[in-house]
């Protein structure tokens, strides 16, 4: 068969009209909802639970009764942790399944890699992980807690237990290094001194020649925004030194992956940290969303922080659409930075206008017994390093993810 | 005077690590020649065997020092019958299969254990030296070290089955022409070589937070040691070994943690342009 470039031309129209066709019609019946997250490889731990919150939060969308009278679907694709996949189904979710709203990314890397997709298409964003901060773009909405919020608080609470050295160990990418930077500026706010801080590539699982600096410093605390299944060994190497009753240990990161229920209560017991979430939270929301996972997903112990503020995340959006009546973009942008809020299993969220970053309550907790037991709660903490850099009212063109400086 | 103990028990540690987790791929890789890149996943089943068999009551040494090491044997037995034997003498296809082989034991310990961490807490407790905690478990593995190398001399130089394996891995025509099965002895050998790093992944367990990607971190060091050590087995490990956790751990408490790898990975860059057959290319020549 002969092809001309005429007749290649008209035959793929005809074949791309067709496939529209049918697409164009279903728009009408139902809302779409994209979802991209990595439910296998490596960070599955991390995205299956948020995968099941974002379906879960739908279900309950669609029970009572859906959105501006239509239901929600849910179009979602497995990244299979490979950055290169992120790019490819965003260009697939936004153009060729043409979703109104995009939940999803994991890590930061993931979350660069789609973004300027989204804000190309005009497709409303929502990135619901903790991260090290600074995005700055209209399009997007960042649900979970940056490192300003836990550690503003988490600091004075952990000083104010141990003493004022502290000695900061992090892990070695802009994460951990941005981390630290907060630690010592918070640290020192507090009239406390930073006595050392090392960092560390994230394979390093040895630990011992670290412990023996840090006792030769004599800190009164450590704080250990460590990533990662290797450096999870910090901590069991340091309570089999024997240093778990002289030198407190504080981290934000250890649990975000559930990691203690991983560590032995000998291990584990004292660790401060500081979050959104916690599954021992003691709030009626809390218990009516850990019963509603449990009756569709059977057990409740992989809930964790990240696949509760994806949870929150679906709902702020659907507060959003309810508010604006429409899908339009602009019209659920400007909802949103209404500062609506709503009521998570976690407290309340509030999107700030002018970071589209969220207002959230960070709870301060300990270890005990594999569970994190809730100390204290600090209501509608603002995200105040982001808020230092970006302003979308004054500026809604911006479209960067800004290093802070301290 | 405390702190430079410290430091001393640091660097035997280093140094006693460094030998465990290349002695199986020094028997395998230094002895037959088989570019095992599945070594590290070989350690990490090591360590899931052991917490398995603690999670189900057996007592933690046993686990380490009996069952692991005998459950990666068997294991690396199967994979030497089905793969590695019909590759002998094939240096890069080596690579590539047991490259392969690494990609299916992480996915099925993923399968197995799921992608998340676990771990099983050090069974001897840290004390006090002076002004300074010491990681009890630190001795534990210093011993084990130095018992594997006597072990492995032992039964290399002083028995039979030794004499025999060493004589078919330079000559196994020869060996085969004495009436001995090259092939049964190349397949003992690798079962040894597999059981040694399912000890080294065992005993390094209750130390860190282990993954079924865990193989990798010690992949790298295992083989830098080994080349870097050169033809000699036991000479070329604990000489190699030496060097690097020294080397290692000063610049670890010199500056830190990242510099110590650094400084590592210069080192074995060094070491390979002035020796390129190894420490042992040029010094103990000859020994074993």
């Amino acid at each position: 068969m002969s092809l001309n470039r005429r007749s290649f031309l008209a035959g793929t129209a005809a074949i791309a009209g067709a496939g529209l066709m049918p697409r164009a019609t279903l728009a009408g019946e139902t809302i779409k909802l994209g979802s991209i997250l990595d439910t296998s490889g490596i960070f599955d731990a991390y995205g299956k639970p948020m995968d099941m919150a974002m379906r879960l939060a739908v279900e309950e969308i669609n029970a009572a009764g859906g959105l501006l009278g239509k239901m929600v679907e849910v179009v979602a694709y497995d990244t299979q942790s490979d950055m290169a996949l992120y790019s490819q189904y965003a260009q697939q979710l936004t153009r060729q399944d043409k979703v109104d709203v995009v939940h999803g990314g994991i890590l930061s890397a993931s979350r660069e890699a789609i973004r300027q997709t989204m804000r190309k298409t005009k497709t409303p964003y929502f990135y619901n992980v903790l991260y090290e901060g600074g995005v700055c773009d209209r399009n997007i909405f960042i649900n979970g807690v940056t490192p300003a919020q836990q550690v503003e608080v988490l600091v004075p609470y952990a000083m104010g237990k141990a003493g004022k050295k502290v000695y900061i160990l992090a892990a070695d990418y802009n994460y951990g290094q941005i981390t630290a930077r907060w630690i010592q500026k918070f640290v020192a706010d507090n009239g406390g001194e930073t006595v050392g801080v090392d960092f560390f590539p994230l394979d390093v699982s040895d630990f011992g020649s670290t412990i023996a600096k840090i006792q030769s410093v004599g800190p009164d605390l450590v704080i250990a925004p460590l990533v990662g299944g290797a450096h999870l060994s910090f901590f069991r190497q340091w309570a089999a030194a024997g240093m778990k009753g002289k030198i407190p240990l504080a981290s934000t990161t250890l649990g975000v992956g559930n990691e203690h229920k991983v560590l032995t209560t000998e291990e584990g017991n004292g660790i401060m940290v500081a979050y959104n979430y916690s599954q021992e939270l003691d709030t009626p929301a809390n218990a009516a969303f850990k019963e509603k996972w449990t009756a569709a997903y059977g057990d409740s112990t992989m809930i964790h922080e990240l696949a509760v503020s994806n949870y929150q995340g679906v709902l702020t959006w659907a507060e959003a659409v309810r508010k604006a009546g429409s899908l339009d973009r602009d019209a659920v942008i400007s909802a949103l930075e209404t500062g609506l809020s709503i009521e998570g299993p976690a407290g309340k969220v509030t999107v700030d206008p002018k970071t589209h970053h969220a207002v959230l309550d960070v709870h301060i907790m300990e270890f005990e017994n594999q569970g994190m037991k809730v100390i204290e709660t600090l209501p509608q903490r603002q995200p105040v390093d982001t808020q230092a850099v970006c302003d979308l009212s004054a500026n809604p063109g911006d479209n960067t993810q800004y290093e802070i400086q301290i | 005077m405390d702190l430079s103990f410290v430091i001393l028990v640091e660097m035997l540690y280093a140094v006693a690590s460094l030998i465990l987790i290349s002695a199986g791929l020094a028997v395998v890789f230094g002895m037959m020649k088989v570019i095992n890149l599945a070594h590290g996943e070989f350690m990490m089943m090591g360590g899931y065997a052991t917490i398995t068999a603690v999670n189900l009551g057996v007592n933690v040494f046993v686990a380490m020092i009996v069952i692991a090491p005998l459950v990666v044997g068997l294991i690396g037995l199967v994979v030497e019958r089905l793969v590695i034997r019909h590759l002998y003498g094939r240096l890069v296809d080596t690579m590539l299969a047991t490259w392969g082989l690494s990609l299916f034991f992480i996915g099925l310990a993923t399968m197995i254990f799921g992608n998340t961490t676990t771990g099983i807490s050090t069974p001897i407790p840290g004390f006090a030296f002076g002004d300074y905690q010491i990681n009890g478990y630190n001795f534990f593995i210093i011993l084990v070290s130095v018992a594997l190398l006597v072990a492995v001399l032992f039964v290399l130089k002083a028995t039979r089955a030794g004499l025999i394996a060493r004589g078919a891995m330079q000559r196994a025509d020869m060996a085969a022409a004495l009436g001995y099965s090259p092939d049964r002895i190349y397949m003992a050998t690798f079962f040894c070589g597999s059981a040694l790093s399912g000890l080294a992944g065992a005993v390094l367990a209750p130390l860190v937070g282990l993954v079924p990607t865990s193989g990798g971190a010690y992949i790298a060091k295992a083989f830098i040691t080994v080349i870097a050590g050169g033809p000699s087995l036991i000479a070329g490990l604990f000489s190699s070994a030496s060097f690097f956790g020294v080397i290692n751990q000063v610049f670890t408490f010199a500056i830190s943690p990242v510099i110590g790898e650094v400084a590592l990975l210069v080192a074995a860059v060094v070491l390979l342009r002035l020796l390129p057959q190894g420490i042992t290319g040029s010094f103990f020549k000859g020994k074993l």
